[in-house]
């Protein structure tokens, strides 16, 4: 800024702090914690100028539940329960981000098909969270039917995940070694009804929002921030891909064998609320993809490690066999305990990359388990994304971080 | 002082090349390259890591209590650049007396949270971090309760609004 700028500036600032008390402009709003758009408990405090934010903090920490103490406590396979209570509209994943860990520290191998009802699983998830994330952005936006059409088909996935696993949300169906359970008879005609179906419902989807005059207006150009500022808070998943960064953990460190899937990786240039729409939906198809790839080649075999140490005996061999029910005595009574060491694998969730990184000293609890969640590193990014824009963007901006709040306050 | 294995690593290497009282240690254990650093080094450590390396990115800073040996805490980094697409783990020890490190907020501004949860749970001050306050729990809370010696029943508070 030049001097004759700066000495504008300096005047005008003059003039407005000299204006008559009881008329200045600048204005704290509080946000939350029960705000209906920060979907969750979230608490901003904002400073405005008129319609412009002059700073946003925000405030978390409301529903923390001490997840990582708690995990301390318990044995390995139960701490998967909690995994599903932090990020509760992709749960799939993060069980199987820990149960990697895990796995990892405990040098298991895993059969192929468990892999790859694995890939299916996560796979549905991640549409249904985007489903999920699209009904309700598209509620905080003023187009209220798409919650519905949303909800409509993530009531179908709860029913895939009811029909695998007997639950609809905190489903804890991958455990380390393996599957909990075989999957249903007939589970292929259940999910390949549903996938048949769903090209044609994003489509429909995307017809009503891409050129709605409206949603346009609310989203282009709404909510930029340089892709290096996002790279330096630590934003990942489909934000960072929004801004041109071609990089999913599925493609550059696979894991649970989707090197063997074929699919693209969405990437959009703008940054902006628009381009994170774009990505989602073309994720969602994507997912389709891999999900189709699942049915049409699943491969045979069983679903658990052959581990006896770590993996429940069958009931068969645990009535015939001494050993087998020593060992399912022990894994009960004390659960399995993991070589000493540390592991750290990161997935690619519906957020971007969740990881666990497992401090194992030998016995059959976890020493320490440290939740690398990707909505505490994309919500990070608020203050900075506020930062000078007006107050009726933020609500925008907002629902298009995506995050869960029970993922950053675990 | 890096073992065999990391000899031929070229980010240890070069750190151990550029000043070699750095690094105190390193492994590689199931794939994953670790790095001891020296305590008053961290903050060199990581601009040069993120300047000449390109570990863009910081994935997050955390706490490994080991209590009750000593030095009590490790506090850990995990880098990860996208370019190499390669990951990097770095360590530093502190004792249980006053941990105190350095913040790296100023190599990664997403650091911030990360280092902020640590303190709030593990009670490890970090050194020159721009607003160093509790982020999980209530302000007015006593102890650290991600340490080991805090316990995971019974705790007895009294909860004041802020």
């Amino acid at each position: 800024m030049s001097e004759i700028d700066l000495k504008t500036t300096a005047a005008t600032l003059e003039a407005e702090s000299a204006a008559p008390a009881g008329t200045t402009r600048r204005m704290t709003l509080n946000m939350g914690p029960q705000h209906p758009s920060t979907h969750g408990v979230l608490r901003i405090i904002l400073d405005l100028d008129g319609e412009t934010i002059l700073s946003a903090r925000p405030d978390i920490g409301f529903l923390h539940t001490g997840i990582e103490k708690q995990a301390e406590a318990l044995t390995y396979q139960q701490v998967v329960t909690l995994t599903d209570r932090m990020d509760y509209l992709s749960n799939l994943a993060n069980n199987l981000a820990y149960c990697l860990s895990v796995e990892k520290l405990l040098q298991l191998e895993i059969p192929e098909r468990a892999q790859w009802i694995r890939v299916m699983l996560t796979e549905i998830s991640r549409i249904n969270s985007h489903l999920v994330w699209l009904g309700t952005h598209c509620l905080d936006l003023g187009a209220m039917s798409m919650f519905f059409y949303c909800f409509r088909e993530r009531e179908d996935i709860l029913r895939i995940f009811e029909y695998f696993s007997g639950q609809r949300l905190m489903t804890s169906y991958i455990r380390v070694g393996g599957l909990s359970v075989e999957p249903p008879r007939g589970w292929e005609k259940v999910v390949g009804n549903f996938i048949s179906q769903l090209p044609s419902k994003i489509d429909e989807y995307e017809g009503l929002l891409t050129e709605n005059p409206i949603f346009l207006k609310r989203a282009k150009q709404v909510g930029y921030l340089p892709v290096e500022r996002l790279l330096e808070l630590g934003v990942t998943g489909p934000m960072i891909r929004a801004a041109g960064v071609k990089w999913d953990i599925r493609k550059t460190e696979p894991y649970s064998s989707y090197e063997k899937f074929d699919f693209n990786v969405p990437v959009q240039q703008d940054g902006d609320v628009f381009a994170r729409f774009r990505v989602r939906m073309d994720e969602m198809r994507e997912s389709i993809k891999i999900v189709n790839q699942c049915l049409a080649g699943m491969p045979g075999g069983p679903i658990r490690a052959e581990a006896p140490k770590v993996v429940l005996p069958d009931r068969e061999k645990m009535k015939t066999q001494m050993e087998a029910l020593i060992y399912h005595f022990k894994i009960v009574t004390e659960g399995f305990r993991v070589p000493a060491g540390e592991a750290y694998v990161p997935v690619e969730s519906p957020r971007g990359e969740i990881g666990f990184y497992v401090v194992s000293d030998g016995t059959s609890k976890p020493a320490r388990v440290f939740m690398r969640t990707p909505s505490y590193g994309n919500l990070q990014a608020l203050s900075e994304l506020f930062h000078g824009k007006l107050i009726s963007d933020s609500i925008a901006t907002l629902g298009s971080m995506d995050f869960v709040l029970g993922d950053v306050d675990r | 002082m890096l073992p065999d294995g990391l000899k031929e690593h070229p980010a240890a290497a070069a750190l151990e090349a550029w000043d070699s009282t750095a690094l105190t240690g390193g492994s590689v254990d199931l794939g994953e390259t670790l790095l001891w650093v020296e305590k008053d080094r961290i903050v060199d450590v990581c601009r040069k890591l993120k300047e000449e390396f390109s570990f863009v990115r910081l994935s997050g800073v955390s706490v490994i209590d080991r209590y009750p040996s000593e030095p009590r805490f490790e506090v850990l980094y995990l880098l990860h650049s996208i370019e190499r697409n390669e990951r990097l783990k770095l360590k530093v020890a502190l004792g249980g007396e006053q941990p105190e490190v350095e913040s790296v907020c100023g190599v990664w501004r997403g650091a911030d949270w990360y280092e902020r949860e640590a303190f709030d749970l593990f009670g490890v001050r970090f050194l020159n971090h721009p607003d160093l306050r509790r982020i999980m729990m209530p302000d007015d809370w006593q102890g650290h309760p991600l340490r080991r010696d805090f316990p995971t029943h019974g705790h007895k508070y009294t909860y004041q609004s802020e």
